[in-house]
Formats: structure tokens, C-alpha cells, sequence
């Protein structure tokens, strides 16, 4: 199989600010008509070009936009100063009328529709998936609640427009208010056949999920998503022993882009670390691995024997991968 | 143009038959004189002109009898059909993707007229003028996927995507190789394979469904199965094994051309993006010795594939009883000469 979906052609149709942080961006198909139908929860991959020709950088965004409407696909992305530049090209280069690469949708983070009730926890920018879920659920006339936390009023991305559809079924929690979800009382007070869903930070994820398993909730009923970003890191060289290839990765650079600016294309779909496509192993390394994935195991993680190019990285004299 | 639909039967008098067209396209299974399990899979991406991949989803002569056929079987039986409450969503994405594919690939007997949710739906084979609202149950006289699989060649199994797994919950199987949709209802991709010899221990179930978990929208993937039935029956199901079970007692050298029929599925991979679900299209192709030996190649590979085949595969496939006669039968086309390399006919 060639790495990646299906590619989709699109033209940005508008570039809104939504706060200080984060900006929407509309996508069209460049030819006309109509985008994939899709399923809330869903992500898709972005191709950023600093200039023509150039290696794109792939980030992962979730669609927002709801999935009764293919007119368009927007995504929201909060802005990440710290980051390898992802995000501020996508906020500072990209304008309305530029032509765009995307790839076709993918749900890493579906609805388990069997579910009595959807109770969703979000945090953050986290909201995304939970916007096109919302309003598939909805319009579907689906059992869901949601749990949103945020720092402040001015960072609380789309608290406005949840509450304006779907009424009482959003709760919004202000960090700067002290307001908290009261987790273990929602936890424990929901009715039989709930599956719960979780979106934001690691540390909210460990928390529900800790929280959820010590009250016994079966674990196939707890669901979430974290698409870790690649973390910039020093730079390091590997050497890939299929195809007789050394690379040097740079500081803002992941593994797996530099990889594929060798030529190279190894399965991918996520590019988060989580979806397993990329998984390499490791021929041998002299060093340590910095492991940012959720898709290895722990024990995985120490044996030394696998990598995920998309997020994680290395120091140390030297690596060889299977590539 | 357009296709010329034959009228005949896949029972009592088994009048079906391919016509010589029809049998040079047909998917003959084997690129190489043997035969083992393997995971086969490749992109389903439409093929030469004239063959069965030539569409996505494949019409051909036999559509209207063998929409005929199910018919009588649902009405026997209405089990065959079952989709789980959660698998409504799935129903109209198949329902989606059917349409859509029959109209591409045979404007000449299938149109869709979209209007928002306000679809028109026109099948001439099978004399159907429909208007319905998309998603909205009261508008169709069946389920989503009930309605739209009466008018579809082929099973359909919709499977349910969660915990790592692929969850049989919802189907219409009316064409199968002797498995239940009734008794597999329910089960993940390990239980309904469990049966399957030899697959296992090459750890093929494992990859398979690695892979499958990974299908992309957009990108549809395919496999070719075989077995052999003896008369044309589509319905050679485990409910109803008392009536085609004892016809495998009944091969004679006589009778081999006209009886033993090869049986060929061409099943496809297809995610659906509402639900997120996979649904796979099983598609029976039945081809009689009589019509297989008018491929000089064809004959004889499948006399070497026949016998050289592991004894636990052919147990499996329920060859046993008449792989002699068969074999007796073929050898008479097999005169040792070499065989091309791939599927076609020389």
C-alpha cells in the first residue's frame, strides 16, 4: 500500500480568528462540488508548502464542521509558539483562495453507536472532534452530554455556539472561575449502556481515565483521542538499512518527514502517534529513545526495538532502522 | 447496449448458464498451477473493460434472476437478512455507495437524482421507480440495506469497527459458500474465521485484520475466494443443507460438465463514512466444468490445482466426496504443457 489516503484538492475559502489562540479555516474542493461524507470524530491530514516544490510538513486536524454538510470542511487550530511551526504557518501564511492538499477523512475517534448516551469530556482545543460529533448526534436525535473545560471566557473556543445548539446538554467549566467537573459524581451517576469519550490535554485523558476505570467502567466503553505533536528536539542522523540510506533529522523536523525527504515512504495515516501505520523496528541503536507515541506499549517502549518515526526521536552515537 | 438479463433458475431445474461472453470474463481464481491461503488482498480499482472489475460494483446477465432468487429466500427464510440497532446509520451508507456505483457504472439501467436528502432512485431491470428522503426510514418499504441489497448481486456483511476488532452486525447472505449470517451474527473477525484450517497457525487472520482496521475511505481493497458447488445453486447455505448436501452424491463421470460448477467469490473492502463501519460486498460467480474447459489454460490448471490441494482445504471446501471424479474428468484436458503466468484465459 502507498503511504497516506487518498488526496483531496481544496481551496481555503475563509481564515476567521475565533480568540487570541485559535483560528478556523474553510475548506472547498478546488474542482467544485461536493467533500467526502464523513463521520464526527474524524481527522485530516494538512500538507503545508513553505514555497512550490518543497517537502510539505502533514499535520493532523480534526474536522469541526458538521458531517450533514459536505459543502465545505472546516478545521480549528489553536496557535503553538513553542511548536515546530505547523500552526503558525497554518495562522500566518495561509490565506483565503490559497490552494491546498488534504487527505481524504479518518476516524480514529468514532462514536461507538450502540451507546445509550455519549458523555464527552473536552478540554481545550480538544472541542474539535466534539463539535461534528455533537451535531451528527443531534440531528440523528442522539443521547450525548458534554463537559468543556477552558482557562478563561476569552479562550473558550465554540463554548458560545455549543450552548446556542444544543442548550443543556453543554456544560461549561471556566478554569480562572476555580469551576471543576465534578467527575466522580458525573461518573458514577450515569444511566447503564453510557460510553464516555475524552478530548484535551494528556494529563485530563490519564485523569477521566484513571477516574473511570477506579469506578469500574468497563474500559471498552471509555474512548479518547491525543494526537501528540512532534516535538522539535536535537538534531540526529540514522541510518536505514533496507534501502542503504543515511539521514540527518533536524531540530524541526520529525523523524518520519525526514525519512520521506530521502525518498523513503513508509505507511502512514495519523502522524500523532496513534494510529500504528508507521510503527518501524529498530535494526540498533547506541542511545536513548524519546518516545512520544500512544500507540507502543510501555514495555515496547523500553525494549528498545521499535520506533514511531511520526512523534518520537533519538540521542545518542547512533540508530539504524529498518527502513 | 446496455446488458441482455437472462431468465433462469439457481434451483429445481437449474436452467442458469453463462452465456460465451459471460465466461471469458469470468474471475478465474488461480495466477499459478497451486493453490494455499495467502493473504491476497489488493486495491480495488476498476480493471480492463469487459472484465468483472471493470465497475466497482459489477452488474452482469444473471442480475435480475438472481435478484429473483434472493427473493425466494428471504421469503423462506427472512433470518438472512439482520441488521443490529446500531447499524442503521451503516444501512444507508451502503445504501449511498450502491447507488451511487450502479448508476455510474450502468446509466443505461440505474439512475440517482440527488436533491438534498430528497433522492429518486429509478432500477429498470427490476421495473423500481422510487422517491424516498435519505435517512428517513418511513420513506422506503424495507430497512436501508434490505432495500437496496434486493437490487444488489451478492451477500453483504456490515461490520461494526470498535476495540480493535470487526463486529459482524448486520448482513444479508443469501448466496453464501456454507456459513450463517444468523449464527455468526454478533461475532468478531476471530470467532466467524475460528473454523478456517491451516489459515491460523500462518497467523493470516492476524494481518488480515490489521489491515482491514486500517481502510481508508476512497480506498477500497479486494480478495479472491473459491470453492465448487455441485448444480448452479447461489443458496447452498447451512439452513438449508438437506437440500443441496446430498447432490454432492450425485456426480458422475457423465454428468461432471454440467453439474460441477466452480464457485468463485469476489469480495471487497469498503469503509463507510457515516458510520465509520466496513461493509464487504461477497460476490458469487458460478462457472460450469463444460464452460471452464473452453479455456485451454483454465482446464489445466484447475485439474493441477485440484490435485495437488492439501487434504485439510478440500475437507473444508467440501470437495471430498467428488474430487476424484472431477480430477478423472479434468485429466482429460491437462496435457502437461505449460500454463501462463496469471489469471486470464490464453
Amino acid at each position: 500500500m502507498s503511504a497516506g489516503t487518498t488526496k483531496l484538492d481544496v481551496t481555503v475559502a475563509d481564515v476567521v480568528p475565533v480568540n487570541e489562540l485559535v483560528t478556523r479555516f474553510h475548506f472547498r474542493p478546488t474542482g467544485g462540488g461536493q467533500l467526502p461524507t464523513f463521520s464526527g470524530g474524524a481527522h485530516v491530514v494538512v500538507e503545508m508548502r513553505e514555497h512550490e516544490g518543497a517537502v510539505p510538513r502533514l499535520n493532523p486536524y480534526s474536522l469541526m464542521s458538521s458531517p450533514l454538510d459536505t459543502s465545505e470542511y472546516t478545521i480549528s487550530i489553536r496557535r503553538d509558539d513553542q511548536g515546530r511551526g505547523g500552526s503558525l504557518f497554518m495562522h500566518r501564511r495561509v490565506k483565503p483562495g490559497d490552494r491546498m492538499v488534504i487527505s481524504y477523512p479518518v476516524n480514529l475517534f468514532s462514536l461507538d453507536l450502540r451507546a445509550k448516551k455519549h458523555l464527552m469530556i473536552a478540554g481545550g482545543i480538544g472541542i474539535t472532534p466534539f463539535m461534528a460529533q455533537t451535531a451528527q448526534l443531534a440531528a440523528a436525535g442522539g443521547n450525548f452530554e458534554l463537559h468543556y473545560a477552558c482557562r478563561t471566557a476569552a479562550l473558550f473556543t465554540y463554548g458560545d455556539v455549543l450552548t446556542e445548539r444544543h442548550g443543556r446538554r453543554i456544560h461549561l467549566y471556566h478554569d480562572d472561575r476555580g469551576e471543576k467537573i465534578e467527575l466522580a459524581n458525573l461518573l458514577s451517576s450515569q444511566p447503564l449502556g453510557t460510553h464516555l469519550y475524552i478530548c484535551g490535554p494528556a494529563p485530563m485523558i490519564d485523569w477521566v481515565r484513571n477516574t473511570a476505570a477506579a469506578a469500574g467502567w468497563p474500559p471498552e466503553t471509555v474512548h479518547y483521542e491525543h494526537f501528540a505533536a512532534p516535538q522539535p528536539g536535537k538534531p540526529f542522523d540514522v541510518t536505514l538499512a533496507v534501502t542503504g540510506k543515511t539521514i540527518h533529522v533536524a531540530e524541526q523536523q520529525s523523524l518520519l518527514e525526514a525519512i520521506e525527504a530521502a525518498g523513503v515512504d513508509p505507511p502512514y495515516l495519523c502522524r500523532g502517534g496513534v494510529c500504528g501505520q508507521c510503527e518501524t523496528n529498530v535494526v540498533s541503536a547506541d542511545g536513548k529513545f524519546l518516545h512520544n507515541d500512544h500507540w507502543l506499549s510501555e514495555e515496547e517502549h523500553r525494549s528498545g526495538k521499535k520506533i514511531m518515526p511520526c512523534v518520537s526521536r533519538f540521542e545518542g552515537r547512533s540508530l539504524v532502522l529498518e527502513r | 447496449m446496455g446488458i441482455n438479463f437472462r431468465k433462469e433458475t439457481f434451483r429445481d431445474d437449474f436452467t442458469f448458464r453463462n452465456s460465451p461472453e459471460h465466461v471469458r470474463r469470468f474471475p478465474f481464481p488461480f495466477h499459478e498451477d497451486s493453490y494455499m491461503y495467502a493473504v491476497n488482498i489488493e486495491p480495488h480499482v476498476p480493471g480492463p473493460e469487459g472484465s468483472v472489475l471493470e465497475n466497482l460494483i459489477d452488474v452482469d446477465e444473471h442480475y435480475v434472476s438472481e435478484m429473483e432468487d434472493r427473493a425466494l429466500v428471504l421469503a423462506e427464510d427472512p433470518l438472512r437478512c439482520q441488521s443490529l440497532p446500531h447499524m442503521t446509520l451503516a444501512g444507508w451508507d451502503l445504501l449511498e455507495l450502491l447507488m451511487t456505483e450502479q448508476a455510474k457504472g450502468y446509466p443505461e439501467h440505474f439512475s440517482l437524482t440527488r436533491d438534498g436528502d430528497n433522492w429518486h432512485w429509478i432500477n429498470r431491470p427490476l421495473g423500481i421507480d422510487q422517491k424516498f428522503v435519505f435517512g428517513d426510514l418511513s420513506t422506503l418499504p424495507y430497512g436501508p440495506m434490505e432495500y437496496i441489497t434486493r437490487q444488489s448481486q451478492g451477500d453483504f456483511c456490515i461490520l461494526d469497527q470498535r476495540d480493535g476488532n470487526l463486529w459482524m452486525d448486520a448482513g444479508i447472505v443469501t448466496t453464501q459458500a456454507d456459513w450463517s449470517l444468523d449464527f455468526d451474527i454478533g461475532m468478531n473477525f476471530f470467532e466467524w474465521h475460528a473454523p478456517v484450517p491451516l489459515a491460523h497457525e500462518k497467523g493470516v487472520f492476524t494481518r488480515a485484520l490489521k489491515f482491514l482496521l486500517n481502510i481508508q475511505q476512497g480506498k477500497p481493497a479486494r480478495r479472491l475466494n473459491w470453492t465448487m458447488t455441485i448444480n448452479p445453486r447461489l443458496d447452498t447455505s447451512p439452513e438449508n443443507y438437506h437440500k443441496w448436501g446430498p447432490d454432492r452424491t450425485t456426480v458422475t463421470p457423465e454428468n461432471v460438465g454440467q453439474k460441477v460448477h466452480l464457485r468463485v467469490e469476489l469480495q471487497s473492502f469498503w469503509r463507510l463514512p457515516r458510520s465509520n463501519a466496513l461493509v464487504f460486498p461477497i460476490r458469487c460467480y458460478l462457472i460450469k466444468m463444460d464452460e471452464l474447459v473452453t479455456s485451454k489454460k483454465w482446464a489445466r490448471r484447475l485439474h493441477r490445482v485440484l490435485r495437488d490441494l492439501p487434504e485439510e482445504l478440500a475437507t473444508y471446501k467440501g470437495l471430498t466426496r467428488y474430487r476424484p471424479t472431477v480430477l478423472e474428468w479434468l485429466s482429460k484436458y491437462d496435457d502437461g504443457a505449460t500454463t501462463s503466468p496469471g489469471f486470464g484465459p490464453d
